[in-house]
């Protein structure tokens, strides 16, 4: 029995879904078609869990949101040629920001690929520039190692997507088990530990700096080196500025958080940039969103620069202190000794007060209802508990400044693409991530249009995500340039939309409208307190503004609207 | 505006030079002249190429963006380095019984050979570096060039060479 056992052939299907399994995979998300058919037929009985969106670019974009909170790299399927190209996007949002995916794509057999066959595409051609890696598999002996490096690529080093592309005839060839496999990549051989001379470098510049500052960006709740960066910070007293990403990786009620940075950065954050002597930045890479104009960037700094990826390094801003390292292991090696830093409280207190005298704000005597008190409410009647996901634009903005982030993990948002369009599906994928916690899927009226037809995905799966449309009928960041920089000519960003509670029924989706500041409190508590999914269309003002806000090519003092 | 050499070792996978191309373009370095052939090892490749950079600042960011890419083993900026560069031109060039003496005459000093005859031409094959042939099609353009094939540059660093700084800086 257990030689026949042995002798018993696999088919490639089967090869990929056991190294799903062996590689830790809970879940995948996909959608089937012609060249995926022997997969598919795999998976009917093959017992893995499968959410079925109703789109690729739905079910990439849940793959990022459940990488995003489950910390794990996320699985996507889809079969060939207008299936794959469907995804590229998610590939492009999923590079820049970082997100450990894995992605299988069918292709037409073997013997037709370059023939223009049926739904072929060069997916390999098509991916290379926006994936950390790709692979076409042209036998299905090499299927289980392929399978296994692209897991070992994909969430080591700067996590990122990798492409396997699976000719149709070998998901249906035959091999023998194999055991186990041997990963061989000697062109891949990512930093982990930092340079003992650079860190004695950083060491060294933290003691001298009277105005120290730490730039946390998404590298840090990639490492998981939140906890880290808190002892860290408070240890020696550095305030903490955050890059969109790096949300939830420091402490926002101590005394040293600054908020975020940038473009959108709150008053204290961009000025702590431009007066500190010395920047630390953690994870971070320098995005010009974050750093306005680069000439006026920290002038008066020492930059250290701290990123598992050494081409961040030296690309935007001229390095002092260079530490090719994961983010964790370099704060635990700076934590090993106590650095002597003779301080006097005088630079934290003093942005302190600038924390305090130019806070975020808006008109909260305003009779209508505003967008960033819905956000301040869901954080209240939430405690900071609950998983935010936000679109982009305005809806993204607001909720990264109203909605505090006080943990590692619970927010997810697409930054460097800047992707319209992700929010709804990265909320899939983080309910699924997090079953037992609110999930918010903050939206604008325009991106939920983009990836609407995800609702069903929700209701299919019951997921009893709070999706929280912030609806202004107008594509507001767009119309906020417009405003600002394009003379009040509007071209084009006004949407006649469909009635979204009607829209969500047709769904089978619960929804409401909130249209007065009064109603507020009352029915978003309802809408947490519903056991299941809800639209919730809150109608704002379609001149609310985005602030304080640094000029396109202007530098970070350069702030209007604090 | 500088040139730099590069010598990249990389894995001989299907689409490699793809990958290396595709880095260039996108990240808009122009690539003057490339060069691609199996090492003694026939896994490993080595590709040679010249592109034309501002700062060595450039350069650097180049070497790191190639580095990335798993296929990529090592990157080596040798242009400051004791290096040996050649190239290989093939040139048709008119010629008829009153001038073919005059022509092998004319290239014996570049040590050309003539690898082909024909009634109204012949073929010369020439190894050197750039600067060597771009001497030598000047010199025959007299008789007319009917066609140039070259094959770019590629390049060795000499036995006893230090790496340079530049080599350092490279993590990987």
């Amino acid at each position: 029995m257990k030689v026949e056992q042995q002798k018993k052939e696999l088919t490639g299907a089967l090869i990929l879904l056991d190294a799903l399994i062996e590689n830790g995979v809970e879940v995948v998300f996909g959608y089937p078609g012609g060249q995926a058919l022997p997969l598919y037929d795999a998976i009917y009985d093959y017992g893995i869990k499968h959410i079925l969106t109703r789109h690729e670019q739905g079910a990439i974009h849940a793959a990022e949101g459940y990488a995003k909170i489950s910390g794990k790299p996320g699985v996507v399927i889809t079969t060939s040629g207008p299936g794959a190209t469907n995804i590229l996007t998610g590939l492009a949002d999923a590079l820049i920001d970082s997100m450990p995916l894995v992605v299988l794509t069918a292709q037409v057999p073997t013997d037709v690929i370059g023939t223009d066959a049926f739904q072929e595409a060069d997916m390999i051609g098509l991916t290379m520039p926006i994936t950390k890696h790709n692979y076409q598999v042209r036998d299905v002996k090499s299927l289980k190692r392929i399978l296994a490096e692209a897991f070992h690529i994909a969430s080591t080093g700067r996590k990122g997507p990798v492409v396997v592309d699976l000719p149709k005839d070998l998901l249906i060839a035959t091999c023998k088990r194999t055991e186990s496999v041997v990963i061989d990549l000697p062109g891949y051989q990512p930093n982990f530990t930092p340079n003992a001379l650079q860190i004695n470098k950083l060491k060294a510049a933290i003691q001298k700096a009277k105005k120290p500052i730490v730039v946390a960006g998404g590298g840090v709740i990639l490492s998981g080196a939140s906890e880290e960066l808190r002892e860290f910070c408070n240890k020696y007293n550095l305030p903490v500025v955050h890059t969109l990403l790096g949300l939830g990786g420091f402490d926002p009620d101590s005394k040293l958080y600054l908020g975020m940075g940038g473009m959108h950065g709150e008053y204290a954050a961009n000025k702590a940039i431009c007066e500190c002597d010395l920047l630390i930045s953690i994870g971070a890479r320098f995005d010009d969103r974050f750093t306005g104009s680069v000439k006026h960037f920290a002038p008066n700094a020492t930059i250290a620069h701290i990123d598992i990826d050494p081409a961040e390094i030296g690309k935007i801003i001229k390095t002092d202190i260079p530490i090719v390292a994961d983010a964790k292991n370099v704060i635990a090696e700076m934590l090993k000794e106590p650095i002597n830093r003779a301080d006097d409280d005088q630079w934290v207190e003093y942005l302190f007060e600038q924390r305090k005298t130019f806070p975020l704000n808006y008109a909260k005597d305003s009779e209508d209802l505003k967008p960033q008190e819905v956000l301040e409410e869901i954080f209240n009647q939430t405690k900071g508990e609950a998983v935010i996901v936000t679109d982009v634009g305005q809806n993204q903005m607001w909720a990264a400044q109203f909605i505090k982030q006080t943990a590692p993990n619970r927010w997810a948002t697409s930054g460097g693409l800047g992707t319209m369009g992700y929010g709804l599906p990265a909320a899939i994928g983080a309910q699924i991530a997090e079953p037992d916690r609110n999930v918010f899927a903050i939206l604008g009226d325009g991106g939920i249009q983009m990836t609407v037809q995800e609702l069903a995905t929700i209701k299919e799966n019951k997921l009893p995500i709070k999706i929280i449309i912030l609806n202004n009928s107008v594509l507001g960041m767009v119309r906020q340039w417009q405003t600002l920089f394009y003379k009040e000519r509007y071209s084009h960003t006004v949407l006649t939309n469909p009635d979204f509670e009607m829209l969500s029924r047709a769904y089978g989706i619960e929804a409401c409208t909130i249209n007065k500041k009064e109603d507020l409190k009352n029915m978003l508590k309802k809408a947490i307190e519903y056991d299941g999914p809800i639209v919730v269309n809150c109608l704002i003002d379609k001149d609310e503004m985005v602030y304080p806000i640094v000029a396109p090519g202007a530098g970070l003092h350069e702030m209007k609207g604090v | 505006m500088m040139k730099r050499i590069i010598s990249a070792t990389v894995m001989n996978q299907a689409g490699v030079l793809n990958r290396i191309t595709g880095v260039l373009s996108r990240r808009r370095f122009n690539i003057e002249n490339i060069s691609v052939g199996h090492t003694d090892n026939d896994k490993i490749s080595r590709t040679t190429f010249i592109v034309n950079v501002e700062s060595l600042e450039e350069v650097e960011q180049l070497m790191k963006q190639l580095n990335k890419q798993i296929d990529v083993l090592k990157v080596v900026d040798i242009t400051d380095e004791a290096v040996i560069t050649r190239e290989l031109a093939l040139l048709r060039i008119n010629a008829d019984n009153k001038n073919r003496n005059e022509i092998y005459t004319l290239i014996a000093p570049f040590r050309a050979n003539v690898v082909d005859v024909a009634k109204n031409s012949l073929c010369i094959q020439v190894v050197g570096t750039t600067e060597k042939i771009d001497a030598l099609i000047d010199l025959v353009r007299q008789f007319g060039i009917k066609e140039v094939a070259r094959t770019g540059v590629t390049a060795i660093r000499r036995g006893n060479s230090k790496p340079d700084k530049i080599e350092k800086l490279i993590i990987k």
